[in-house]
Order: structure tokens, then C-alpha cells, then sequence
């Protein structure tokens, strides 16, 4: 019997390439199994839906989730309430307001782009370990350098820190609680379910409380990371309670490890895939701008938002989706939706024409996007630059379990020289 | 038109851009574009190359920016010969040739007009010319006038509060200056959005320290010895101390050259059918003459076919690209211009937006957010559809009201959102002004017959 397609889509044999299985599912721009989720893969309907108020993010407004096979991951939350990531309206705005006062314009126009020559001494300190570690094995055969493991993992977390004001050396424990809340968003067929909303709880409480602690002390020795400022409350009236703050700074703290590493990662493999764009990228460092861009269309970070659901019937393309219905809008086939974009599944960071669903849409558009563009295109053109010869050596890498947030979980490259 | 008479018009026809801003250039650029090897030749009455006209009124009177440096990004180059500084002063349709103000001649295949608008002046000539008096549409005004509130005037007066007016006073309070806005309706913006938002903007302006004075005009400017103005007589009988004065009473169209040509040219833009192509004033339409932009009055099927004049930035640009594009294609390949009207305006801190025709709303309501909070969703209703929306502060989810508007969908909206509170239960009058009391001038006009008023009946041969 021919397996169902969004079973294929979660199936691990199918993660290094999914994009056929996302071809065959556009052909029903909105996809329904019976009783499983409503599932939206074409450009334009997903744009639209993103932008629809009558589809919520609050998955407490979800109905029974029948078939929904990434549902269950809610019910540890007791413990913090939901962050803005899933919430509506006025809450939402409200909270994800307060948190951008730090963090970018109006407020904190600079914040990010003066943390360039930071981000610049983080990349290069991590690509010279590359190096000291090459020369101390007494590299040059075929052992490789893992980019996951050495470099697009320890960055964002390392800047993540800096900008949170997180102890880097606490970055052990949270690791933990970080890749368990990330597979929580998947749904691994092997898993106990029960097992893993226990996980997921107590990692989230583990978490607040190693949050609460940090806060508690920043408001006794406020520095100018956010947390500081965040928990100081730049008020204009509004004021985030302590259990919104601990949900805020939760989300802002994972938000950055699975989505910028594999970014990056993705990042390297196309390049590493594209050598003449590679070595155009060496050559033009500023190509990094548009390339992110077109990366972010080609391979997302984040394949699919799988919590959305309307607060009454909607109609998309024919098909009512009914109230309370669990819906999937698949971001990285509407990247490459040929109705959009042409060629669409061609990489080519030349294309002028590229408004990407890979940041999202509309007021849940990655809160993150401008500190994970520019770590992205530090990364990728320093790594042009600096790495010798790079080339694969396994293609296609061995790949994360996580369906949603799909990177591969390293990737082993080899190279003639680390220039200086 | 034959293939090769296009072919031979792209190889080496001659096109003449009259009009040398937004839509002109961006005109000028879809037709090297589409492949134009020809003669293009852009004249321009001012002596800048094109600029950028929305932070005239934000960033350069905030010290942001130089009203010098707005010159608009190229996208491509274009190959023109610049005819700057010299305004088009008449045009022969028969001989197809725009006569210039220095008296020459420019011959052409294909005539594109991007004319736009002027600012209305104030009526009186003499107090308009006092010293402390401007109007702002152009570089130079942007410029003086920035340079007049960088020397901190004592107060200024603002007459006239649409949008224009309205951003030049949160740009005044932000630098810390008195300012005073005198209006002639009975609040802000009520031209373009109606008496409920208007409502909303009454209470930003005086929220920010402004002034305001509703329901009065300005009768008379008064100067000093020395020919600065010194103060403003209101009918209410009040007189406002100022000494710098901005009139924002809204546009006047760049017509007055095309008098006598024979082009459909008058008050209210140059009539022009779906497609940018000009109509004579016999109501036939011209297949060399095209149109774009804010002088362009075009019919539009979504809102009755009803003649729109849109002084809307994406309106400049889209409407110039299709009328670059039918300009180069033949009847089969034209397309018509039937952009969403669109615009956004920034004042006292808030992100104002709005699509589709508001004006043409006979009720609103508030779908989202709270008026209250100046952060909200609002949609226009005319004759059981939505016609209109507008967000504070709400802009990411205009598309979708967009949408709603295209596909003409039934007012009131009667389904579930996210940040519906109880005054979007039901639907309010918009409460705009009745048209023959005349205001600054909304941002849309709308005007001429709509398809109900004059029926044709089609009468097939042989019966």
C-alpha cells in the first residue's frame, strides 16, 4: 500500500530531499487526508493564510486534534504560560513589542549591527580552532572537519548568549533542555509519546528555573544584555509579569539553536553543492546579502508551521477548512511553488525577485530574522573565504531527526588549507 | 499595428517621457526593460534628476536626511537625453511633437505624460509670497522649509491637516516646536479616512501638543514691515502669532500645458482608459499618447469603473510600468492597470495604512484592535461590500483586507478573528464630510459616471 504523503514527509528515509514529496503535494494546494491536518503548500495560499486574522496561533483554540500527527507536544506547558510565538493578538503584540524595544527599531535601531565586530571575532575564533585542530591531528588526509559540531552550532549559541546575557558556560545544561523542547516539534514515529511530553515539561520547568535565576540576578547587576533590560522594563505603561518575562526569554533562548545552525548548515551544502557560486562568494564577500535571501527560499531552517488554526470556517482554493482544524502551511514548498517563482528549483542567488516564505509572514515573521541574516552572511562568506578547496564528504549528509526544523546533524567537509 | 512597425518602433523609435519623477523614471527604466532601443527623451521642469518625494515631509524636516540626497535609486540605466529645468509648454497631437518652454521641439512615436501634481497655492497671491510662507512638494520647499524650522521658528502654522499637513506637524512637535494646525473640517484627515478615524488622529495631535483648531480657516496671512509673516486671522476670529507657515491645501494637477491640444486634459488629471492610453476630448482614445501617474484619471473595474486620480507612490510606479509595457505591445499583448489605491503616511509615531477607496465607505468597522489604543484594524463598507480598509499600527494584516476587498467581499465582515473586541460588533457611519463642502483635498478622487448611469444596448447587424 502506498504510503500517505505526510507520513512520508516525517519519515526520516525521506529528509535529505523532500522537495518531490513537496512537488506531489502542491498539486492539492490545500491537502487533506480524512482526519488528519489541513496542509497548505502553495505560495500564494500560504501567504494569504499568514496574513488571514481568522486563522489564530493560540493552539488552545484548537479542537480536538484528531490525526494531527505533530499534536501533543502542548501539554507540558503548564508550567510556563505560551510564548508571543503563540499567541494572538492583543497579547501577542503586546509582548513581542516590549521584547523588540532592545532589540531593534525604533527603539535599539543599532543593537544588531553593532554586534557586527563581535559576531566577525566569533567567526574567526571558531574558523582558527578549525585550523588548530587540522594542524594538531596532523590533518590533510581524509579525516574531516564537522561544520555542525564546529562551527554552525557553537556560533549562533556563543551570540545568543552574548545578546541575552547567558553564561556561555552554562551552555552544557540548556543544550539539553534546548534539543529536547526542539524534538518536541517532531513528531519521531519511535517515540513514546508519554515519555516525551514528560521530557518536554520538565525541560521547560528545568529551564524557567535556570531563567528565573539569571533574572533575578540581573536585576540586582543590570548589564546591557537584554535579559537586563528585559527584566528592567522599559515600561511606556506596559510591564511583562515574571512568568511572561520567563516564557519571553525561554523562547528568544531556543529560538536561536536550531533555526540559525541549520541555516547555516543548509547554507554551506548548497554552496559546497554550487562550487562556481562558492567561489564567486570568496571572490564578492558581499554576495552573502542576497544569497541568504536565496537560501532561505531554497533550503528553510523552518519547513513547515505546523500551529495555526482558524477561529471559524475558512475557505482556501475550494476546500472549507473547518473551525478548530489543525493546519499545516508548508513553508518550504511554497518556496518553490512554480506559480511564484520561476525555475524555482534552481539555486540562484542572483534572483531579484525573491519574497521568500522562509522568515514567515505577517506579525509572527521571525522576531530573530535581522540577527540571523547577518550571522549567516558572516558565516557563509568567511567560510568562502578561509576554507582551501572545501568539498563534501558525504553527500548527502546524515540529517537531524526533526522534520520541521530539518538541517543535517553534521556535516563533514575536507579542505587543502585553512587560509589565514 | 503590424509586428514590424512594433519591431521598427523598439529598434529606433522615439519616445518622450514629460514628466522626469517617480513615474517618468520608473516609466523610462520598463522601457529599456521591455527591450526599447530607440530615442527616449525625459523632460523634467525642475533641474534635478528624478527624487523621491515621501521624506520630503518626514525625514528632511526631522534633520534625518537632506532634501538633496532623495535622489530615487536607479534600477537600471536608462540612455536618455535629460531635458531638465525646461517645462513642456504645449503639444501638437497631429504633428506629434511636445513643444518646450525654450521654444524647441521634440518630435515623437510614442508620447508618455507623467506630468503629476503641483501644490495649490495659497489663494492670495501677495500673503502667499511673505517671507515664512511655504508650500511643500518639491526638493526646493523640502529644503527651505527644513532649513526654516531648523532655526526654530516660534511657532508654526499648519493649514490644512491631511496627510501632508499632518506629517509636517508631528515632524514639528518631535523637533520641539509649537505648532498649530488649522483645519477646515472637523478633524484630521477626515478627507481620506472619515469623521471615526479622524477622530483617532484629533486626539494624536493633541496628544503630541499640538494645536489644533478644527471647523475654521485661514482668512487672512499677515506680514511685517519687513515682508515676514507674523500672523494668521482665523474665522473664528482668532489670530495665530506664527512665523512660518506651511499650506497643505492639496494638489492641483499639471494640466494647464496640454490647453487646446486636444488631449481629454483638464482639473482633474487626463482621462485615459484602462490600458494608460490618453482619450481625446472626443472620448476617443489615442493609440500614441499615454499616461501615468498622479495626473492620470483612469477607470477602475473594481470600484464602478468609476475615474480614479491616485496621488499614491505604488500607483506612480505600477501605473508607469504598464504603461511602458502597452506602450511597446500590440492590442493582444496590452494590460490594464487595475492596482489596489494603497498608501501609508508616518505621523506621531504611528504607521498609517490604508487600501483600496476608503471615500467611497459609507460605514466602517473596526475589526481588529481598539481605536482607542491607536492600534486597529478598520474596513469600509459601500453597498454590502468592503471597499476600503485602514490600519494603525496594524499593518501586517492589510493583505488580507486586501483580499477581502478584490474579491468584493460582504460588509459587515461577520466572521470570527483574532483581536476582535466589542466595538467591532457591528459597523458605525465613516462620517465623511458631504463632498460639495470642499476640504484640503482627499488623497482619492473620484468622479465622472459610473457604467449604471448611461447604458448601451448592442444591436447585432441584420435584425
Amino acid at each position: 500500500m502506498k504510503q500517505g504523503i505526510l507520513s512520508q514527509i516525517l519519515d526520516y528515509s525521506n529528509r535529505a530531499n523532500p522537495y518531490p514529496l513537496y512537488e506531489e503535494l502542491r498539486r492539492t494546494p490545500v491537502f487533506h487526508d480524512g482526519e488528519g491536518p489541513y496542509v497548505v503548500s502553495t505560495y500564494h495560499e500560504i501567504h494569504g493564510l499568514l496574513h488571514d486574522p481568522r486563522l489564530s496561533s493560540d493552539t488552545r483554540n484548537r479542537g480536538a486534534a484528531a490525526g494531527d500527527p505533530l499534536a501533543g507536544q502542548e501539554e507540558g506547558e503548564q508550567q510556563l504560560p505560551p510564548s508571543f510565538l503563540k499567541l494572538d493578538p492583543p497579547e501577542h503584540d503586546r509582548l513581542r513589542r516590549m521584547t523588540n524595544r532592545p532589540f531593534g527599531p525604533p527603539h535599539s535601531p543599532r543593537r544588531i549591527d553593532g554586534m557586527r565586530g563581535e559576531l566577525g571575532s566569533i567567526v574567526k575564533g571558531l574558523i582558527d580552532g578549525l585550523a588548530d585542530g587540522r594542524s594538531r591531528s596532523g590533518e590533510g588526509d581524509g579525516n574531516g572537519i564537522d561544520l555542525v559540531d564546529q562551527f554552525s552550532y557553537p556560533f549562533p549559541v556563543t551570540v545568543i548568549c552574548r545578546l541575552l546575557g547567558v553564561p556561555r558556560e552554562d551552555e552544557a545544561r540548556f543544550h539539553v533542555w534546548a534539543d529536547t523542547l526542539a524534538a518536541s516539534l517532531d513528531p519521531d514515529p519511535d517515540a513514546d509519546a508519554e515519555q516525551r511530553e514528560k521530557a518536554t515539561s520538565s525541560a521547560r520547568m528545568e529551564l524557567g528555573m535556570y531563567l528565573a535565576g539569571l533574572i533575578e540576578e540581573r536585576r540586582k547587576n543590570p548589564g546591557d544584555d537584554m535579559l537586563s533590560q528585559l527584566a528592567a522594563g522599559h515600561g511606556q505603561g506596559e510591564t511583562m509579569s515574571t512568568m511572561e518575562l520567563l516564557s519571553t526569554a525561554a523562547l528568544l533562548l531556543i529560538a536561536g539553536h536550531e533555526t540559525t545552525v541549520n541555516l547555516i548548515t543548509n547554507g554551506m551544502l548548497t554552496l559546497l553543492r554550487h562550487p562556481d557560486v562558492l567561489e564567486r562568494l570568496r571572490r564578492e564577500p558581499q554576495l552573502a546579502v542576497p544569497l541568504v535571501e536565496e537560501l532561505l527560499r531554497y533550503e528553510p531552517p523552518v519547513q513547515l508551521l505546523p500551529q495555526r488554526t482558524p477561529l471559524c470556517d475558512i475557505e482556501v482554493c475550494g476546500v472549507t477548512i473547518p473551525k478548530g482544524a489543525p493546519m499545516w502551511l508548508v513553508l518550504a514548498a511554497g518556496n518553490r511553488d512554480p506559480k511564484r517563482f520561476e525555475n524555482p528549483d534552481r539555486f540562484d542567488p542572483d534572483r531579484r525577485d525573491i519574497q521568500h516564505l522562509g522568515l514567515g509572514s505577517g506579525i509572527h515573521s521571525c522576531f530573530g530574522a535581522p540577527l540571523a541574516r547577518l550571522e549567516a552572511q558572516l558565516a557563509l562568506s568567511e567560510l568562502a573565504r578561509r576554507l582551501h578547496n572545501p568539498r563534501l564528504l558525504e553527500d548527502p549528509p546524515p540529517y537531524r531527526q526533526n522534520a520541521v526544523l530539518r538541517g543535517p546533524r553534521h556535516l563533514v567537509v575536507a579542505c587543502d588549507d585553512i587560509r589565514p | 499595428m503590424p509586428e514590424s512597425e512594433l519591431e521598427a518602433l523598439k529598434r529606433s523609435g522615439r519616445i518622450v517621457v514629460v514628466g522626469a519623477s517617480l513615474a517618468g523614471l520608473r516609466a523610462a527604466e520598463t522601457l529599456r526593460e521591455k527591450g526599447f532601443k530607440g530615442t527616449l527623451t525625459m523632460v523634467g521642469d525642475e533641474p534635478y534628476e528624478p527624487y523621491d518625494r515621501p521624506p520630503l515631509s518626514k525625514q528632511v524636516l526631522l534633520g534625518m536626511a537632506r532634501a538633496e540626497n532623495t535622489a530615487l535609486p536607479r534600477r537600471r540605466a536608462i540612455e536618455a537625453e535629460w531635458r531638465l529645468g525646461v517645462p513642456a509648454s504645449g503639444l501638437d497631437m497631429a504633428g506629434r511633437r511636445v513643444k518646450l518652454a525654450d521654444g524647441d521641439e521634440v518630435p515623437y512615436d510614442r508620447l508618455l505624460i507623467a506630468t503629476g501634481v503641483r501644490a495649490r497655492p495659497w489663494p492670495n497671491e501677495a500673503e502667499g509670497e511673505l517671507d515664512g510662507v511655504f508650500v511643500l512638494r518639491t526638493r526646493a520647499d523640502g529644503a527651505g522649509l527644513a532649513r526654516r524650522l531648523e532655526a526654530g521658528p516660534r511657532r508654526v502654522l499648519v493649514i490644512g491637516a491631511g496627510f501632508t499637513g499632518s506629517e509636517i506637524a508631528s515632524a514639528c512637535r518631535e523637533r520641539g516646536l509649537e505648532v498649530t494646525v488649522a483645519e477646515r473640517a472637523d478633524a484630521p484627515l477626515v478627507g481620506a479616512l472619515g469623521g471615526v478615524i479622524g477622530a483617532v488622529a484629533a486626539g494624536m495631535h493633541r496628544e503630541h501638543g499640538v494645536d489644533l483648531r478644527t471647523g475654521v480657516m485661514v482668512t487672512r496671512l499677515e506680514g511685517d514691515a519687513g515682508g515676514r509673516v507674523r500672523a494668521a486671522h482665523l474665522s473664528d476670529g482668532a489670530v495665530v502669532e506664527c512665523d512660518v507657515v506651511v499650506v497643505c491645501l492639496g494638489a492641483q494637477r499639471n494640466t494647464e500645458w496640454l490647453a487646446g491640444s486636444g488631449l481629454g486634459a483638464g482639473p482633474r488629471g487626463i482621462a485615459c482608459d484602462a490600458g494608460c492610453r490618453a482619450f481625446g476630448i472626443t472620448g476617443i482614445v489615442t493609440d500614441d499618447i499615454y499616461v501615468a501617474g498622479d495626473v492620470a484619471r483612469s477607470p477602475h473595474p473594481l470600484f464602478g469603473y468609476q475615474f480614479l486620480s491616485l496621488e499614491h507612490w505604488g500607483n506612480a510606479v505600477s501605473q508607469a510600468e504598464t504603461a511602458a509595457h502597452n506602450m511597446l505591445s500590440n492590442s493582444a499583448g496590452r494590460r490594464p492597470h487595475i492596482w489596489v489605491p494603497a498608501f501609508w503616511s508616518s505621523q506621531f509615531g504611528v504607521n498609517v495604512k490604508s487600501v483600496g477607496v476608503p471615500t467611497m465607505g459609507t460605514e466602517i468597522m473596526i475589526t481588529q484592535g481598539s481605536l482607542g489604543e491607536r492600534r486597529f484594524a478598520g474596513v469600509y463598507g459601500y453597498q454590502g461590500r468592503i471597499i476600503g480598509a485602514v490600519t494603525f499600527d496594524n499593518a501586517r494584516w492589510l493583505d488580507f483586507y486586501q483580499r477581502q476587498i478584490e474579491a468584493t467581499a460582504p460588509f459587515p465582515p461577520e466572521f470570527t478573528n483574532v483581536d476582535r473586541r466589542p466595538e467591532g460588533s457591528r459597523p458605525v457611519p465613516a462620517e465623511f464630510p458631504d463632498p460639495s463642502i470642499p476640504t484640503h483635498g482627499p488623497t482619492v478622487t473620484l468622479s465622472g459616471y459610473s457604467p449604471a448611469d448611461r447604458r448601451m444596448t448592442f444591436t447585432p447587424a441584420g435584425n
